[in-house]
């Protein structure tokens, strides 16, 4: 064993003087090599048709979208289309899904339920709980899924996404981080830990570590119907009804592009304290656009894209709806668990412009963005106390239609603000648990993960007590 | 009788291809391993599909595949495993992609290593191949998006270019599933060996190098006498390549191909 390792140590000495003898730089010389040989056999093997010069449809479109001032507004453009289609599309078949899944197979389950004798906390965790709020996420989630995945794959088959890292690689540049980060962001816009991962093909590990840190200001997609839907009932419905679908669009645009500028403005602030250095250069290939596959598109899209992660969101669904049920059934001094918590923590919630529902909502969603908005809304029937909606306390629900949704909400104590509110800190905090676990198995350090945890959080909370002050300041 | 002529068919393209079974995920002893090298956005996933059975998500944009995605197929009786590596431009530099696609085909001594280019960008693809070709002598060529290259009005001549690399070149469009078949039997001639390639290799180049490789090759035999793609390892030591170095000081380059061993 000695003297083996002494047999290496020798063998790299050799190596080391052998290298100093030759004196010039072998990797210059034979990368040199490399390409004057693979120049020689290209140009030896290939044949270029002479003759008429087709037209070169690849640049033509290239020149518009890479353009310095088309390039953007075609990128918001489109973005804009494929979130207007989400929302329009999805509302028909979430009605529906809804109707089945919640209003039919659910009370069919709870007089299952009562016919074998469940005992009623069996009955509230298992019905009431877990399998509400995993059919509200599947009707909630899948159809704005369905459609916004087969875009996105569309725009990806075709070969836009690398254009638009092209566009957003300088301004990334001017702060400090790695243009491929513009990939390993709309990675991110799909699922943030998917962006994490991504943020592989990065080879400076400071840069890296930044493309993680900031992946979390990417809109997930568990994070949409959240903002579809706050945006649809608090600013849709300040404009006139025949406008109403394509401004909310435009607001859930607009978030999703606050986003990108929060990345943009946390990767310059790392690049300049924690994460110091200069950006390193890359080279980034715009593949030719291909024919999309609209089969394949389907396919990939829909099972694996929207199932994989719909089957996500059930999974994390079932027992966080198991915990909801608890949390507010569970009492103390007569007083529920969740309604000691919220009473507690709702001056200080209300202080930052948002309320003690959303806070304890978050918390107990940590596992999943998705199941945000059915939280909040069971808690806060939990605590206005109001009757004729959903099956009772601690019970997830879906409501009938969004006006529904907006008069417990209003009931519940919530202005526009509250609304603006909620899309920012949707934006803005912590990366659900999967996330959070896949951002330590990637950077393996404790202190980064907390970093990219709770920054967010403290953004979040500065952002919204910023936006009420203004608030109260101009209303 | 009946056995006889299954393995007589067994020997015939014509049968083959025809009776080609993906297994997706399901690996079990498998007889050879076929390692999917190649720059960023050729279609190595798309022709990874097409072997396994698979759906690796596929997209038009480099960088896709991260880590390594492996499946497995029944071709010829033989059971093989594909492993998916990450698209590279060269395995020169210490990216982590790099580095799995490097250690892979370094290491993980595939049986024949698969290396898919695109077509229309021959030249720049050709940078990967030839540094494929210097660690392995086991290699058939994909020559993918031919279609493509066709209609941007490029014509290559994959008989001079398969007699010039010393590896068998297969014209491909594997998202039309075109040319897989000729693929297929490729890649169960180099691995039985009925075709022996002779791989292009641009370290017989540096004349003035000689001496310095040679003398450290032999050394490198001394350390590792399983190795064997000392050669490759010799250039890298003169090239200063950590990574490499850091391998050697361990002793891990000679553990690797041992564990191997152990398994098989």
């Amino acid at each position: 064993m000695e003297k083996e390792l002494k047999q290496r140590e020798l063998l790299l000495e050799v190596a080391n003087k052998l290298r100093w003898k030759i004196g010039e730089n072998v990797h210059d010389l034979i990368l040199e090599s490399i390409y004057k040989h693979a120049e020689e056999i290209a140009s030896a093997v290939t044949k270029r048709k002479v003759g008429v010069q087709k037209f070169d449809f690849d640049s033509f479109i290239d020149r518009i979208v890479t353009n310095k001032w088309t390039g953007f507004p075609i990128m918001f453009l489109l973005l804009a289309i494929v979130f207007w289609l989400t929302i329009v599309g999805a509302n028909y078949p979430s009605s529906a899904l809804s109707f089945l899944l919640v209003d039919t197979i659910h009370p069919l389950l709870r007089k299952v339920a009562e016919y074998f004798y469940f005992p009623w906390w069996l009955k509230g965790i298992l019905i009431d709980g877990a399998y509400l709020s995993m059919a509200w996420v599947i009707s909630v989630m899948l159809p704005p899924m369905a459609i916004f995945f087969p875009l996105f794959t569309f725009l990806e088959d075709f070969g836009y996404l690398p254009r638009v890292a092209f566009n957003m690689d300088a301004i990334y540049k001017k702060v400090g981080a790695h243009g491929k980060q513009a990939l390993t962001m709309s990675m991110g816009f799909g699922c943030n830990a998917a962006g994490v991962i991504a943020a592989r093909i990065i080879d400076s590990p400071r840069e890296r570590l930044i493309a993680i840190i900031t992946n979390n200001f990417s809109l997930c997609n568990g994070r949409w119907p959240t903002q579809i839907l706050i945006s649809t009932i608090f600013i849709g419905s300040l404009v006139p009804s025949y406008l109403a679908g394509l401004i909310s669009a435009g607001v859930v645009v607009g978030v999703a592009i606050l986003g990108v500028l929060f990345s943009l403005i946390v990767s310059w602030f790392l690049s300049r304290t924690l994460l110091k250095g200069e950006p390193s250069a890359f080279s980034l290939e715009l593949p030719p656009y291909r024919p999309p596959k609209i089969l394949q598109i389907l396919y990939t899209s829909l099972i694996d894209r929207t199932l994989l992660v719909l089957w996500r969101a059930v999974v994390f669904a079932f027992p966080a709806g198991a915990v909801i049920w608890l949390v507010a059934n569970v009492n103390i001094n007569n007083l529920s668990i969740a309604e000691h918590f919220i009473r507690w923590i709702n001056p200080s919630a209300v202080f930052i412009g948002l309320n003690g529902v959303i806070i304890l909502a978050y918390i107990i969603a940590i596992p999943a963005n998705e199941i945000v908005i059915p939280t909040i809304l069971m808690l806060t029937v939990l605590t206005t106390k109001l009757t004729g909606f959903g099956a009772g306390a601690g019970v997830m629900f879906e409501l009938e239609n969004i006006s529904d949704i907006e008069y417990l909400l209003k009931a519940g104590g919530w202005t526009t603000l509250t609304g603006i509110n909620l899309m920012l800190f949707s934006l803005l905090h912590n990366p659900c648990s999967t996330t959070i676990f896949t951002i330590y198995k990637e950077t393996k350090s404790f202190k980064w993960t907390a970093i990219a945890t709770f920054l967010p959080i403290v953004l979040g909370i500065l952002v919204c007590f910023l936006v009420t002050r203004l608030w109260y300041i101009l209303f | 009788m009946q056995e006889k002529i299954i393995e007589k068919c067994a020997n015939c393209p014509a049968h083959n291809l025809n009776h080609l079974i993906r297994l997706g995920i399901d690996m079990t002893d498998y007889d050879y391993v076929i390692a999917l090298a190649g720059n960023p956005n050729t279609g190595k996933s798309t022709v990874f599909n097409n072997l396994t059975g698979l759906k690796q998500h596929t997209g038009n944009w480099p960088g896709k595949t991260v880590s390594r995605a492996e499946g497995g197929f029944i071709y010829a009786n033989k059971r093989f495993k594909v492993v998916d590596l990450p698209g590279t431009y060269s395995l020169l530099s210490t990216s982590t992609d790099e580095e799995i696609a490097r250690d892979f085909i370094l290491f993980g001594q595939p049986d024949v290593t698969v290396i898919v280019v695109d077509s229309t960008r021959l030249e720049r693809n050709l940078n990967l191949v030839l540094q494929v070709l210097e660690i392995t002598d086991r290699a058939v060529l994909c020559l993918n998006l031919i279609d493509e290259a066709e209609r941007h009005q490029i014509q290559i001549d994959d008989k001079l270019l398969s007699k010039k690399l010393g590896i068998p070149v297969i014209p491909a469009a594997a998202r039309e599933k075109k040319g897989m078949k000729e693929l297929l039997q490729s890649i169960f001639e180099v691995a039985t060996g009925q075709y022996i390639c002779k791989p292009y290799r641009i370290s017989n180049d540096f004349k003035e190098l000689t001496f310095a490789v040679d003398e450290l090759e032999a050394q490198i035999k001394k350390c590792f006498p399983n190795l064997n793609n000392a050669r490759w390892i010799a250039f890298r030591l003169l090239e200063g390549d950590q990574k490499i170095i850091d391998a050697v000081r361990s002793g891990e380059i000679g553990k690797i191909k041992l564990q191997e061993e152990i398994l098989e």
